[in-house]
């Protein structure tokens, strides 16, 4: 009796596994399903260069449809990831030091709560605050490429801190207090010390922190606002890749899906390229720091 | 009016000594320090203003319906009524089947990834799963509508309805975009946040209450059950809480999926609305100030949501993460 209660706990044991293998198989389905359709559909799309260049199409029903760009997509999409990327990195990285490198001043536990609890914050709650905000003073400019870049750098400051403070606690005690001992000043110490070391992982965060604000489509639905024109300045509405998939995809024309079909594969390159890019450099840098 | 001290640029090393008290600072780190401080502060007036600037523009709601809008069931721009409660219902009630499906595939695979899988199979599958969170919102909700909702609509609903109609679940007729179909959309954006964040806490508990237990006569899955899983059992709650978080906020792939319905769902079946999915729609298409006032209120509830769902999750995963010394803090 005792043999068959073994053997059955085994198999238990057994089946467990099995069944925990199946549930990475059945988790990964939806990658490879949103990936092949968007290679079947948007593969042929990619290899005209002209895709990349010219304006988006005409609405049309025929079959003879053309297919056309998403040439002010992709430049709307760089410029506000440009700019949001600028302004996030400069407040996130300064407040990252200010909480991890002048803790005597009290603030820092508050600051990455506070940047914490930021990041979990609903992107379009973001896009909320800074419509209604320019709803409240300036409505001229509540569909622009203004507002846009500011959704955007309010969704990233929060990553940027978080991840930045993270690198900085990689950073040994002993590096700052040799910088300090040889009588180098506390800023060139962080900057020229300590930012300098924690330099791979800080770029890292703001590279993440970019390509997850590059998908957003929610926040700049109610900033940034879309427009089928290349860039036409800061105060009018901007053209953006995740806003382009949003309205073509209820679209139904066919050259319309054909486009968006097209610019969901080219988002999707780039974002899991650097994913998988920036993984690669943290698994480098923790190999290198004898890891953990 | 402090005078320059002159021994502060001496080059002499003993000069230092002479300087004042508390005044050690040079004009370039007071420079820096300013800098940087204002960023830190900056970030804490950020969250101020969030909260401050949509309850300004919440308020005529507020004052308008007092607490009988977070009760009320009814939204009707004609009538000038408005109540959340749809749309919370339809928010908690895509966030809790999300869970339901996401978490026995989430923990399934964090327990095979930390304990069973072959070592060289560990770190490339964990960042395929991580992947599936890079994935673009609106990239999914564009899928949605043409994989998983005629998948839903055609398959998967009909035979639910078969065989589980007699639940009450599943009534009416399956249209492919309702509530279950943005519910799967959610547990497959969840997973990797639960996977990952239960593989964190798994592999945190040290290897000593596996080898015990093993050594006791165990088998795998004994160990796992009675030695690692109460060991990191706060982290994975709070990782499964963090999944919930996610899913609570997600917009565009809900909006794209869940057929946009102002009313409480009545079966999975229902097309339904979610706050997030209501800013979406009628924020910028408002019919007057009370709507577009009470739909600022609703953000504000889902912010509300979300910050207690999140404070929550942190607080449970901190707590395990630094006991063992281990990744955050």
């Amino acid at each position: 009796m005792i043999f068959d209660r073994d053997s059955r706990r085994k198999a238990f044991s057994h089946a467990i596994t099995v069944l925990g293998g199946l549930s990475v198989l059945v988790v990964l389905i939806p990658l490879a399903s949103v990936l092949y359709t968007a290679a079947v559909r948007g593969g042929a799309v990619l290899l005209n260069p002209a895709f990349y260049t010219a304006g988006n199409p005409l609405p049309c029903s025929s079959i003879s449809c053309q297919t056309v760009g998403i040439g002010p997509d992709i430049e709307g999409t760089a410029i506000l990831l440009g700019l949001s990327g600028a302004i996030s990195t400069a407040v996130g990285v300064s407040a990252a030091i200010f909480a991890s490198e002048y803790r005597t001043y009290g603030l820092g536990r508050a600051i990455s709560f506070t940047a914490d609890v930021l990041t979990g914050v609903p992107s379009i709650i973001m896009g909320v605050f800074i419509y209604s905000f320019f709803v409240l003073y300036d409505p001229t400019l509540a569909f622009s490429a203004t507002t846009g870049t500011l959704a955007l750098s309010i969704l990233m400051i929060p990553i940027v801190v978080r991840t930045t403070e993270e690198a900085l606690h990689t950073v040994p005690n002993s590096l700052r207090e040799a910088a300090l001992a040889l009588g180098m000043p506390k800023w060139r110490t962080t900057v020229r010390v300590v930012l300098a070391t924690a330099f791979p992982g800080i770029l890292t965060g703001i590279l993440l922190a970019m390509m997850r604000a590059a998908g957003e489509a929610a926040p700049l639905l109610l900033t940034g606002f879309g427009s089928r024109l290349f860039f036409q300045g800061m105060n009018v509405p901007i053209a953006a890749l995740p806003l382009l998939i949003y309205n073509y995809a209820e679209s139904g024309s066919p050259n319309f899906l054909k486009v968006a079909w097209g610019a969901t594969l080219l988002l999707m390159i780039l974002v899991l390229t650097a994913n998988v890019l920036s993984r690669l450099s943290i698994q480098r840098m923790v190999r290198r720091m004898g890891g953990r | 009016m402090v005078p320059p001290t002159p021994s502060s640029r001496s080059p002499l090393p003993g000069g230092s000594a002479k300087r004042p008290r508390g005044s050690r600072q040079t004009w370039p780190d007071r420079l820096f320090l300013g800098l940087v401080g204002t960023a830190g502060v900056s970030v804490l007036f950020l969250a101020l203003a969030l909260v401050g600037v949509l309850y300004d523009a919440a308020t005529p709601s507020v004052r308008a319906f007092g607490p009988n809008f977070l009760v009320g069931y009814t939204w009707n721009p004609a009538a000038g009524v408005y109540g959340d409660l749809p749309f919370v219902a339809g928010t908690l009630l895509t966030g809790a089947i999300a869970v339901l499906i996401a978490v026995p595939l989430a923990l399934g695979a964090s327990i095979f990834l930390t304990t069973q899988a072959p070592f060289w199979m560990r770190r490339p599958v964990g960042t395929a799963i991580e992947l599936l969170a890079a994935v673009p919102s609106v990239i999914y909700g564009f899928w949605g509508i043409f994989v998983l909702v005629p998948l839903m609509r055609y398959t998967v609903e009909p035979v639910l309805r078969i065989y589980l109609g007699w639940t009450g679940l599943f009534g009416g007729t399956p249209i492919g975009t309702d509530v279950l179909t943005a519910s799967v959309i959610l547990a497959v954006m969840i997973v990797p946040t639960i996977t990952a964040v239960s593989r964190d806490t798994l592999s945190a508990v040290p290897a000593a209450q596996k080898e015990a237990a093993l050594s006791l006569g165990a088998t795998d899955w004994e160990a796992t059950r009675y030695a690692m899983i109460p060991y990191a059992r706060a982290g994975i709650v709070g990782a499964i809480i963090l999944g919930l978080g996610r899913a609570i906020g997600e917009t565009m792939a809900v909006t794209m999926t869940i057929g946009n319905i102002d009313k409480v769902p009545v079966s999975l079946f229902s097309q339904g609305q979610t706050i997030a999915s209501l800013i979406a729609n009628e924020l910028l298409n408002e019919t007057g100030p009370l709507q577009y006032a009470a739909i600022l209120e609703a953000g504000l509830v889902l912010l509300a949501i979300s910050l207690v769902v999140n404070v929550a999750a942190r607080l449970l995963v901190w707590k395990v993460l630094r006991v063992s010394g281990g990744i955050i803090e």
